[in-house]
C-alpha cells in the first residue's frame, strides 16, 4: 500500500500518509483515503514524509481533495515534505491554498 | 474432459497405414475432420490445400521426414498457431528434444493412448482459440490506435490553425515544440500586439492526451483574440484564467508563463504560476535574472481569488528571455538522474556567446541524455529583445487599407451610478474604436489615453478623490480604501464620453471627450502657474505625449484628447 489513511476518532483528524512516488497511479488509492470515511473530519493532514516525487497530477489530486474538503473553507495542512517534494509545490504556489510545513 | 474445442480440421500425417488408419478412427470418433498423408512431402501438400487446424505428424517418414515437414508447415503457417503433435516410437530424450526443436508443440509417443491423444488435442485446441482470441484483440489494438493517431493528426492540424496563427516564426524567437506537444500538454503561443510589442504565453497542462489538449483551444483563441484587440497581458491572463476554471474539472489546470514585451519602452511584464523558474538573460553584463513562480497555476482560482500581479523588468537590446516547461528539468539520462535546474544555470554561466544560448542548452540536455530513452516533451522558447531595425522589420500584423470599417462617427455614452459601481466601459470602448480599420494597432496608445482620462474623471470627478493623498505609502491604500468606499455608496453622478472619428488624407483623427459630474478643478490657474507639475496626479504629461492635444475645457470637468493615426507608422 503506498497510501495508508488513519482517523483520529476524538479529533477528527483524518491523515493520509502517502509513501514513495505520488503521482497518478496512487489517484484511486489516495481518492479512496478520503471519500471512504464515514464522518467528515474537522481536518486532513498530507503526510509527505516518506514522498519521494510528486508529480502535477499528484497536484491535482491534492486540489480535488480541497473541493472535496469544502474549497475555500477547508482544513488541510500538508506536513513533512522533503525539498523536492517542497520546491514543487512552492513553484506552484500551493501555499496559497493549503498549510504546508 | 469434455470436448471443448469444437470440431477441427485435423491433419495425419503417417506412412505406416495400419497406424494411421486407426489414428483416423480414434479422431474422427472424437468429432473432428480428418485429412491423411502419407509422408512429408504429402503433409506439406495437404497443409497448403486444406488448412488444417491441428497436425498429427510421424517423426520418421520416407520422401521428407517430420522434423523437415514441421519446419516447413510452421513457416507457411505465419503468426498463426497450427499446433503439431509428433506421434513418435522414439524413446530417448535427444530425439523427443528433436522433435520440439523442429517447431512440433508436444509429442506422442506410440502406441497411442486414445484418452492422452484426445486430451492433448483438447488442449491444444484451448490454446489455438486463445492465440486466435489475441490475434484478433491485437489486430483491434492496432486498429484502434491507427484511428487514434488519425484523429490526433487532425485535432493537431485543427489546433495548429488555431494556434499558429501567431509569430512564432519571428526572428527573435527560438523554441522548441515537439510536433505532437499538444498532447503532451505543451502550449506556445506568440502574437503582436497592436502598439508594436509581443505577447508570448508557454502552457504546460497537467496530464497527456486529449484532456491536456482540449484547454489548449480555448486558450489560444482568448490569447489571439484579445491581444490583437488591444487588450492588456492583465485583462488576457485573468481571462483565460476564468475560461480555464470554467471548463476543466478540478485537478486538471494549466502551469504558465506569459510575458508582454514592450520593444520601444524595452519594459517585460512576466506574469508565471506554476512553471519553473524563467530566466532573464542580459546581454550586456552576462547578469542572469531569475524569474520565480509566484502565482497558482491558470484554472485553479476562481476569477475574484485569481491574482495578476506581474513582476516588471526593465530590459535592453539584445536581453533574452528563456522559458520552458518541466521537460527540460526531468530530462533523465540512463542512471534515471534528472537534468535539474543546476546543470541549467551552469550552461548560462558557462555561456560565452548570447547568440549560441538556445543551442548549449539544447546540446547540453542532449549530451546529458546521451543514450537514453527520450520521452520527447521537451519544450523551450527564448525570445530576444529586437533592436530598432528589427523592430521595423518584424511582420506585421497584416492591415488590410481597403478593409471598409466604420471611419467617421460620434458615440455619446453616459455612465450613471449603477453603472460606475459595477461595469468597467473600457474594453466595451476601446473595441467598438479598434473597429476603425489602422487604428487597431495603436490600441495600445488609444486604451492609455481612454484609461487615464476615465479614471482620472471618475476618482477626482465623480467620487472627489484628492491625488494628493496618493503621494505617501500610507496614503496611497487610504485613498483606495477610500475609492471603494465612496463608489459603493455612490447614488448621483455620471461619466460621459463622447467619441467622434473623422478620416484624415493619411489615417485618422479621434477625438475622445470625457465629462464628470464633479466640480471640476482650476486648471486654468494651474496652467499660469508655468509648471505642469500639478497635473502629475493626473496623468497628463503621459497622455499629451501621445496626442495632438490635450485640452481642459468648463469648469475643469471635461477635458478633450485629440489622437491622430497614420496608416504608414507603427506606433505614435
Amino acid at each position: 500500500m503506498a497510501i495508508v489513511s488513519s482517523l483520529d476518532g476524538s479529533t477528527g483528524e483524518l491523515t493520509i500518509k502517502v509513501k514513495g512516488r505520488f503521482d497518478f497511479s496512487a489517484h484511486q488509492e489516495f481518492r479512496d483515503a478520503y471519500e471512504k470515511v464515514d464522518s467528515a473530519p474537522a481536518l486532513y493532514l498530507v503526510d509527505m514524509g516518506e514522498t519521494t516525487y510528486l508529480d502535477s497530477s499528484a497536484l491535482g489530486m491534492l486540489l480535488l481533495l480541497r473541493d472535496h474538503a469544502g474549497g475555500d473553507s477547508a482544513r488541510i495542512k500538508i506536513s513533512s515534505c522533503n525539498s523536492d517534494v517542497k520546491k514543487i509545490l512552492t513553484i506552484s504556489n500551493f501555499e496559497q491554498l493549503f498549510e504546508i510545513d | 474432459m469434455e470436448d471443448d474445442g469444437g470440431s477441427l480440421k485435423i491433419l495425419i500425417a503417417d506412412d505406416n497405414e495400419t497406424d494411421r488408419m486407426i489414428l483416423h478412427a480414434i479422431v474422427k470418433k472424437q468429432g473432428h475432420a480428418v485429412v491423411t498423408a502419407s509422408d512429408g512431402v504429402e503433409a506439406v501438400e495437404r497443409f497448403i490445400e486444406e488448412q488444417p487446424e491441428l497436425i498429427l505428424l510421424d517423426a520418421l517418414m520416407p520422401n521428407m521426414d517430420g522434423f523437415e515437414a514441421a519446419r516447413r508447415i510452421k513457416e507457411l503457417a505465419g503468426e498463426d498457431l497450427v499446433p503439431i503433435i509428433f506421434l513418435t516410437s522414439l524413446k530417448d530424450a535427444e530425439s523427443l528434444a528433436k522433435c520440439l526443436e523442429a517447431g512440433g508443440d508436444d509429442f506422442l509417443s506410440k502406441p497411442y493412448n486414445r484418452i492422452i491423444l484426445q486430451a492433448k488435442i483438447n488442449a491444444f485446441s484451448r490454446m489455438r482459440n486463445m492465440h486466435l482470441t489475441m490475434q484478433k484483440q491485437r489486430d483491434q489494438i492496432a486498429l484502434h490506435n491507427e484511428h487514434l493517431l488519425h484523429e490526433q493528426e487532425t485535432a493537431k492540424a485543427v489546433f495548429d490553425n488555431v494556434a499558429h496563427s501567431g509569430c512564432l516564426d519571428s526572428p527573435n524567437i527560438k523554441y522548441l515544440l515537439s510536433p505532437l506537444a499538444v498532447f503532451n500538454g505543451d502550449v506556445l503561443l506568440a502574437a503582436r500586439k497592436p502598439s508594436g510589442g509581443m505577447h508570448v504565453l508557454l502552457g504546460d497542462y497537467t496530464g497527456h492526451g486529449l484532456p491536456a489538449a482540449i484547454g489548449a483551444m480555448p486558450m489560444a483563441e482568448i490569447f489571439y483574440a484579445l491581444t490583437s484587440k488591444g487588450f492588456t497581458i492583465e485583462e488576457i491572463i485573468k481571462e483565460i484564467n476564468a475560461k480555464l476554471k470554467a471548463i476543466l474539472p478540478t485537478g486538471v489546470f494549466c502551469c504558465a508563463c506569459m510575458v508582454d514585451m514592450e520593444f520601444r519602452e524595452r519594459e517585460m511584464k512576466v506574469w508565471i504560476g506554476g512553471l519553473p523558474t524563467c530566466f532573464l538573460y542580459r546581454s550586456g553584463t552576462g547578469e542572469r535574472v531569475e524569474i520565480a513562480s509566484n502565482h497558482l497555476p491558470l484554472g485553479v482560482l476562481s476569477g475574484d481569488q485569481f491574482k495578476v500581479k506581474m513582476q516588471v523588468f526593465e530590459v535592453s537590446e539584445g536581453d533574452r528571455v528563456y522559458m520552458w516547461s518541466d521537460g527540460i528539468h526531468e530530462a533523465r539520462n540512463d542512471q534515471d538522474v534528472m537534468f535539474g535546474e543546476e546543470r541549467l544555470i551552469d550552461v548560462f554561466d558557462r555561456c560565452t556567446s548570447p547568440e549560441s544560448l538556445f543551442d548549449d542548452i539544447n546540446v547540453a540536455v542532449e549530451e546529458y541524455l546521451g543514450e537514453a530513452e527520450r520521452d520527447d516533451d521537451i519544450t523551450l522558447v527564448e525570445v530576444r529583445i529586437p533592436n530598432e531595425r528589427e523592430i521595423e522589420e518584424l511582420p506585421e500584423e497584416t492591415i488590410d487599407i481597403s478593409d471598409k470599417g466604420p471611419m467617421d462617427w460620434h458615440l455619446d455614452y453616459r455612465l450613471n451610478p449603477l453603472s460606475l459601481k459595477y461595469f468597467n466601459p473600457l474594453p466595451f470602448v476601446l473595441q467598438l474604436i479598434t473597429e476603425v480599420p489602422g487604428l487597431r494597432r495603436c490600441s495600445g496608445q488609444v486604451y492609455t489615453i481612454l484609461a487615464e482620462l476615465y479614471s482620472n474623471a471618475l476618482e477626482h470627478g465623480v467620487l472627489g478623490l484628492d491625488s494628493e493623498l496618493k503621494k505617501n505609502p500610507q496614503g496611497f491604500s487610504e485613498y483606495y480604501d477610500l475609492r471603494a468606499k465612496r463608489l459603493e455608496g455612490l447614488d448621483l453622478g455620471f461619466v460621459n464620453f463622447k467619441l467622434n472619428h473623422i478620416p484624415t488624407e493619411t489615417g485618422g483623427a479621434l477625438t475622445v471627450l470625457i465629462s464628470d459630474s464633479g466640480e471640476g478643478f482650476d486648471f486654468q490657474s494651474k496652467l499660469d502657474d508655468g509648471s505642469d507639475k500639478q497635473y502629475c496626479g493626473r496623468g497628463i504629461p503621459l497622455i499629451s505625449t501621445l496626442c495632438r492635444s490635450v485640452t481642459y475645457k468648463g469648469c475643469g470637468n471635461e477635458v478633450e484628447a485629440v489622437f491622430e493615426w497614420h496608416y504608414t507608422q507603427t506606433g505614435s
